[in-house]
């Protein structure tokens, strides 16, 4: 058998009451990859992260992690969230925790590890990330740059098989922009499989391996970036790619 | 709660969100002098100096104070009578401190009860609200005496029959239906996309609480926590009415042995004297917690 995809998505669906946000999701990531979702606001790329690590539960359809169905019933929610880690648009650190806390909170209180440990892997990736001076800071002495960047960090510290990132840099300043896409950088030269939803069209282009167009809660088209940047099949995506250089953000 | 597709997603960029009003209350009355400069702090003291000095003025010369004076503020009957209640205050002092501990552990029970989501959990949720329902519905004074008087007279084998037990466990649970309130609101206040990242992280529910919506709230309503903590001391004097001699009763032993009024007006001073301490206390945390909380990216 070959080796199971690092994330496989069939036919997913979901719904807010009559607003059904996901129409049939079909996506595989393989490990290693990085996968560019892009699309317009409401076109359901924050869902359909959300429900990759069932921070939204699904009407129907099925999720696979390393080729462990995760949608199943009687399926430890709690242990596949350690697997999938997510970086969220308003950052979300916990503001009454220092950064230390804030980053290993999650290794010893969900995955048992213990303080010395935790503490060490945290201190370890907060220097390889530029923050060890901020060790003991609490968010609110932090630039929302820096913020993001913790937050990486609290979503490293679980070890993850995956790493979602949901729009990670729209809450920032643009000039804070860069030293977070450089994290996401150095995070893909280091292999690691990621989903990024993203309104950064130049970054998607350079660092993903593959696009996805998601469009009214469907992937509309996906291919390598050089292909639908530069040769959209779909008037949609034409017309998608259009808006956004008018908007100059290409 | 706000629902919807990602509810991160709504709150307000950093720099736009919402600031409450600063718990630095005990400044708002002189603040405006900052701005007004030399001129208008000398106004301020002249026309304060001004008032105040008629106001004495008018009382001190006003026909019927000399018997206020007698009644209310007799210096000798003050001293006199101030020891003996300060004595008897400890007693006051015991009775709001226990039961204070006791209403913040069993408030925070009902309260986290009240939030727990899940059909499994709707007996406990509708039993934490008629909890909550019932003991603010009911006159303190009522409680305390159906429990004072009631529980003792049952003389049931195992049950204590001292008053000073019932009387606490009455203010206890009263006050547990208010303070469960303000710990609800607060619990309500953290943002839901705080309980995601910790569940995102893998925490459990009750882990998610634990660590992260419970220390946020507490630290959210520690005014208004303070607000029923003031309510509750001063509740101890309902004590009196069991005949249980705390500090009021004391008073009003006093008060009608001289056939003067003065020994209320001494436990009314030592009220005050523990209160505005109390309430400095609570301005520095919450100032000292504010920035923390409110200047988070969004939360």
């Amino acid at each position: 058998m070959a080796p199971a995809a690092a994330l496989r998505i069939e036919d997913l669906h979901k719904s807010f009451d009559q607003l059904e946000v996901l129409r049939g999701i079909d996506l595989e990531v393989d490990e290693h990859e990085v996968v560019g979702l892009i699309g317009a606001s409401g076109s359901g790329k924050s869902t359909l992260l959300r429900c990759i690590n069932l921070l939204e539960p699904v009407n129907a359809g099925r999720v696979f992690i390393e080729g462990e169905e995760i949608t199943a019933r009687g399926v430890d929610v709690n242990r596949i969230r350690q697997r999938v880690g997510i970086v969220f648009q308003a950052f979300n650190l916990f503001p009454h925790m220092s950064v230390l806390r804030n980053v290993t909170l999650g290794p010893i209180e969900a995955l048992g590890a213990s303080k010395a440990d935790a503490e060490a892997l945290a201190t370890d990736l907060l220097e390889r990330f530029g923050l060890a001076d901020k060790r003991d800071d609490y968010p609110d002495r932090l630039s929302g740059g820096q913020q993001q960047r913790v937050a990486i960090v609290r979503a490293l510290a679980m070890k993850p098989d995956v790493m979602l990132l949901d729009e990670v840099t729209s809450a920032l300043d643009p000039e804070l922009v860069a030293e977070v896409l450089n994290v996401i950088r150095e995070l893909a030269a280091g292999g690691m499989t990621m989903v990024i939803a993203t309104h950064e069209m130049g970054f998607a282009r350079d660092i993903a391996h593959r696009i996805c167009f998601l469009d009214e809660g469907v992937i509309l088209e996906e291919g390598t970036p050089e292909q639908i940047f530069s040769q959209p099949r779909q008037e949609r995506t034409q017309r998608f790619l259009e808006s956004i250089i008018e908007a100059g953000r290409m | 709660m706000i629902g919807g597709e990602s509810p991160e997603k709504y709150q307000p960029l950093p720099g736009g969100s919402y600031t409450p009003p600063s718990g630095d209350r005990g400044s708002k009355i002189l603040a405006p002098l900052k701005a007004e400069g030399a001129r208008g702090v000398t106004i301020a003291v002249v026309s304060t100096v001004v008032v105040f000095g008629l106001l004495t003025f008018a009382i001190l010369n006003s026909s019927g104070w000399p018997q206020i004076k007698e009644a209310f503020f007799d210096p000798e009957v003050f001293w006199d009578s101030l020891g003996k209640i300060m004595a008897r205050f400890g007693r006051n002092v015991f009775i709001f401190v226990v039961a204070e501990v006791f209403v913040l552990i069993l408030a925070l029970i009902i309260a986290v009860t009240r939030s727990l989501r899940g059909p499994v959990f709707t007996p406990l949720r509708i039993l934490a609200a008629a909890y909550t329902d019932l003991f603010r519905a009911v006159p303190t004074i009522l409680v305390i005496l159906l429990f004072g008087f009631g529980a003792p007279a049952l003389q049931i084998k195992g049950v204590p029959h001292s008053d000073l037990f019932w009387a606490i466990v009455a203010l206890v649970l009263v006050y547990s239906a208010y303070v469960a309130e303000v710990y609800r609101a607060g619990i309500q206040s953290v943002h839901p996309s705080q309980v995601a990242s910790a569940r995102a992280l893998g925490l459990s529910r009750g882990k998610t609480m634990r660590f992260v919506v419970v220390p946020q709230a507490v630290r959210r309503v520690l005014p208004p926590l303070l607000n029923d903590f003031i309510g509750l001391q001063k509740d101890s004097a309902l004590i009196a009415v069991l005949g249980y001699t705390e500090a009021l009763r004391e008073a009003q032993i006093i008060s009608a042995a001289n056939f003067d009024f003065t020994p209320f007006v001494a436990l009314a001073l030592i009220y005050i004297v523990i209160t505005i301490p109390e309430a400095r206390f609570v301005d520095w945390l919450v100032a000292r917690d504010q920035r923390r909380l409110q200047a988070v990216g969004g939360v």
